[in-house]
C-alpha cells in the first residue's frame, strides 16, 4: 500500500516537472522555430542575452574564484557572515535582489553617487543588467568551487610547495586544473542562472529593447501580444538549459585530474 | 650539513626528536608506524612549523622556532618525495618533473635537459610523454624522485619510497636507491619501518620510537650495541639492561629488572648492557639442567621462518623480557613446538656479549 502511494506521489512530481516542458516542446514545430529565430526581436534579445550573461559569468568567476580559496583555505574573522552573505541570493527572491541593487546603485543610493562621479551609471543600462545578473549568479560558481577545491588532495599542494611552487603558482598549477571539471560546472551553472535572469533585471534595468531586455524578459512581453513569440523564446531556453545540465554530467570524466584509466 | 632539533605537539602526540646529518650520506630514521617519522619529514622540508627547536641546512637558517623564523617549503632547498608520490595527475611525467624548475623560474632553455638528465638519471627517459596513471609503481617512484632530483636540491626527503611496491619490485629497487644514493652530492633523510631497508641504505641510522629518538648510530653501531629493546627488536637480538651484583668472583652476574644473568667476562661497575643473539637461545620442554646457566621461560607467541622459506625458524616467547629464538626446523618438530607452548630458553654464560 505505501509503495504505491510513494510511486503515485512519484509520478505526480515526474508529471508536474515533465508535463509543461513537454508540452512547450510539442507546440512548435522546428520549422516554426528557424522562421521565429531570425525574427529582428528575437534575435536582439538573444544577442543581449548571450552577452551580458557571459560577461556575468566571467565577472563571477573572476570573482569568484579568490574568495572560494579563501573560504577553503584559511580561517578567518567573519567567515560564518561571508559565507551567508554568498549564499543569500539563491534564496533571495530575485525582485528584491533588484530593489537592493537600485538602492545601492541608483541615482541616489550609496555607490550610486560615487559611480556618478565618473560618469557611470548602472541604473537601466546594459551593463546594469550584468550586474543583476552576477548578482544572483555569483553563489553558484563559489559554491561549487569551494566543494572543487575541497576534493583536491592537500599532497598535491604540499608537492608543490616542496618544488618551489609559491602559493599564487600552486593555485594556478595545480589547485585550478585538478578542481577544473567542478569549477567548469559551477561556471556553467552561473552562466544559466544569469541567462534565465528575470526578476532582479526588470526591477533594476528595466526592459529596454535591445538595451536590457534579455530573453526572459522578451519572454514575459511577447505573451501579452503574441504567444507564438513567447513559446519560441521558451523553447530556445529551455534548449539551452537542458544542454548545460548535460554538459555538466558529462563533462567530469572527460577532463584531467580524475583517476581514469588510458584508453588502449 | 643538516642539524635539526624538533619539537612539535600534535593532539596527544609529542615529537621531541634531535639528529645531524652530513652532505653525501643517508641518513635512515626508522621506527613503527605512528613514530613521527613524516612529521620529522614534514617539519625539515617546512611544510608544518615547529613548536621548539630549529632546522639549518649548511649556512642557511630555515626555521628557528625561539626567532619565530619560519621559512616556507618553496624557499627550501629541499626534495621531498611524499610516501605516495603525490604525481600531478593533470601532467604528463616530463612536465611533473618540469614543475620545479619552471617554479623556480629556470631559463627555458635549460628546463627541457634538467629534465631529461633527471628522468635519466632514474632510469626512465623513455617515459616521458606518460601521465601517472599510465606507469606501474615501481616507475610512478622513479618519476616523483627524478622530479624532487630536477632542482638538485641540497636535501632529499624521502617517504617510506619502496612501501607500496610488491616484494620483488622492492628488492630490486632497494639496490638501485642505493646505488644512485651513494653518487648523489646531496644529503638524504630515509624514512621507513623497514630494518632490512634501514641496514642496506644507510650511512646513520637514527631510530624513533614515540616521538623520540631511541638510538643513533652507524648500522655496525646499531648491531653491536643496541642500547633500548626497540633498537635490539629491530636489529633482531635480545637485550637486557642491568647492573653487576658483584665486580669479582669466577661468575660475574649481573642484576636486571627481569632477573639475574649470568656472563663470562668480569663486569666493571656501572650500567651493562647485555645482547644475547637468538641463535645462542636453546629450548626445551622441560627446565634444562647442565652447563646452560641462564634460563628464562614464556608462551611461544609467534613462529616465522628466517628467511621467509628458510631452514631456521624464529621463535618469539612472551617471557620477561620478550625473547627470540632461532632454532633450525628440525629442532621445533623434535620439540613438536606449536603458538602458546610453554617452553623454556636457556642460554650460556660465554653467549652473552657485555658492553657498557
Amino acid at each position: 500500500m505505501l509503495r504505491i502511494v510513494a510511486i503515485a506521489l512519484g509520478a505526480a512530481l515526474v508529471l508536474l516537472l515533465g508535463l509543461p516542458l513537454l508540452s512547450l516542446v510539442l507546440r512548435v514545430s522546428p520549422g516554426e522555430l528557424l522562421d521565429r529565430v531570425r525574427q529582428p526581436l528575437i534575435l536582439e534579445a538573444l544577442r543581449l542575452s548571450l552577452v551580458t550573461s557571459l560577461a556575468a559569468t566571467v565577472t563571477v568567476v573572476a570573482l569568484g574564484l579568490p574568495v572560494a580559496y579563501a573560504l577553503n583555505m584559511a580561517d578567518f574573522r567573519g567567515k560564518h557572515a561571508l559565507e551567508v552573505l554568498i549564499d543569500l541570493p539563491m534564496v533571495l527572491p530575485p525582485t528584491v535582489a533588484g530593489v537592493a541593487l537600485l538602492t545601492a546603485f541608483g541615482r541616489t543610493g550609496l555607490a550610486g553617487q560615487a559611480l556618478a562621479l565618473f560618469g557611470v551609471s548602472l541604473p537601466f543600462t546594459t551593463l546594469g543588467v550584468i550586474v543583476a545578473q552576477a548578482f544572483v549568479a555569483a553563489p553558484f560558481f563559489v559554491g561549487a568551487a569551494r566543494a572543487g577545491f575541497a576534493e583536491v588532495d592537500r599532497k598535491y599542494l604540499d608537492a608543490a610547495a616542496s618544488l618551489r611552487a609559491a602559493p599564487g603558482t600552486a593555485f594556478l598549477r595545480v589547485l585550478v586544473p585538478l578542481a577544473a571539471p567542478s569549477l567548469l560546472a559551477g561556471a556553467a551553472m552561473s552562466w544559466a542562472r544569469a541567462l534565465g535572469e528575470f526578476g532582479a533585471t526588470i526591477t533594476f534595468a528595466g526592459n529596454m529593447p535591445g538595451v536590457t531586455q534579455t530573453m526572459p524578459l522578451a519572454v514575459y512581453l511577447a505573451l501579452q501580444s503574441d504567444v507564438e513569440a513567447a513559446i519560441v523564446l521558451s523553447v530556445l531556453l529551455l534548449a539551452v538549459s537542458l544542454t548545460v545540465l548535460v554538459c555538466i554530467r558529462l563533462a567530469p570524466s572527460r577532463l584531467p585530474g580524475r583517476a581514469r584509466r588510458a584508453p588502449r | 650539513m643538516l642539524d635539526a632539533l624538533l619539537g612539535k605537539r600534535r593532539g596527544e602526540f609529542q615529537l621531541d626528536v634531535a639528529f645531524q646529518a652530513e652532505p653525501g650520506t643517508t641518513t635512515v630514521l626508522v621506527g613503527e608506524s605512528g613514530a613521527g617519522k613524516t612529521s620529522v619529514l614534514r617539519l625539515v622540508a617546512g611544510l608544518d612549523r615547529l613548536d621548539r627547536g630549529h632546522v639549518t641546512v649548511g649556512a642557511q637558517q630555515y626555521a628557528d622556532a625561539g626567532r619565530n623564523l619560519h621559512r616556507p617549503a618553496w624557499e627550501r632547498d629541499i626534495g621531498y618525495v611524499p610516501q605516495d608520490y603525490a604525481l600531478f595527475p593533470h601532467l604528463s611525467v616530463f612536465d611533473n618533473v618540469a614543475f620545479g624548475p619552471r617554479a623556480s623560474g629556470m631559463p627555458r632553455h635549460r628546463i627541457t635537459s634538467a629534465v631529461t638528465e633527471a628522468l635519466t638519471l632514474v632510469g626512465i627517459p623513455e617515459l616521458a610523454r606518460r601521465r601517472p596513471h599510465e606507469l606501474s609503481g615501481g616507475q610512478q617512484q622513479r618519476a616523483a624522485l627524478a622530479r624532487a632530483l630536477a632542482l638538485q636540491p641540497a636535501v632529499l626527503l624521502l617517504d617510506e619510497p619502496l612501501s607500496s611496491l610488491d616484494l620483488q619490485t622492492r628488492r630490486a629497487l632497494r639496490v638501485e636507491l642505493r646505488a644512485l644514493l651513494v653518487r648523489l652530492p646531496c644529503l638524504t633523510l630515509y624514512v621507513t619501518h623497514n630494518p632490512v631497508e634501514a641496514l642496506v641504505l644507510s650511512d646513520q641510522i637514527v631510530v624513533l620510537d614515540e616521538g623520540r629518538v631511541a638510538q643513533a648510530g652507524t648500522r655496525e653501531e646499531l648491531l653491536r650495541y643496541p642500547r633500548t629493546p626497540f633498537v635490539a627488536e629491530l636489529v633482531g637480538t635480545n637485550l637486557f639492561v642491568g647492573r653487576p651484583v658483584t665486580t669479582d668472583g669466577p661468575e660475574p652476574t649481573i642484576r636486571t629488572p627481569e632477573g639475574l644473568v649470568e656472563i663470562s667476562e668480569v663486569a666493571g661497575p656501572g650500567a651493562a648492557y647485555l645482547t644475547v643473539s637468538p641463535r645462542e637461545i636453546t629450548l626445551s620442554l622441560r627446565p634444562p639442567d647442565g652447563s646452560a646457566q641462564n634460563v628464562f621461560a614464556g608462551n611461544v607467541v609467534e613462529m616465522v621462518p628466517e628467511p621467509p622459506g628458510g631452514e631456521r625458524v624464529r621463535v618469539v616467547l612472551n617471557s620477561r623480557p620478550t625473547l627470540v629464538a632461532e632454532v633450525t626446523r628440525e629442532a621445533i618438530s623434535a620439540l613438536s613446538l606449536a603458538d602458546g607452548a610453554w617452553v623454556y630458553a636457556a642460554f650460556k654464560a660465554t653467549g652473552v656479549h657485555r658492553y657498557a
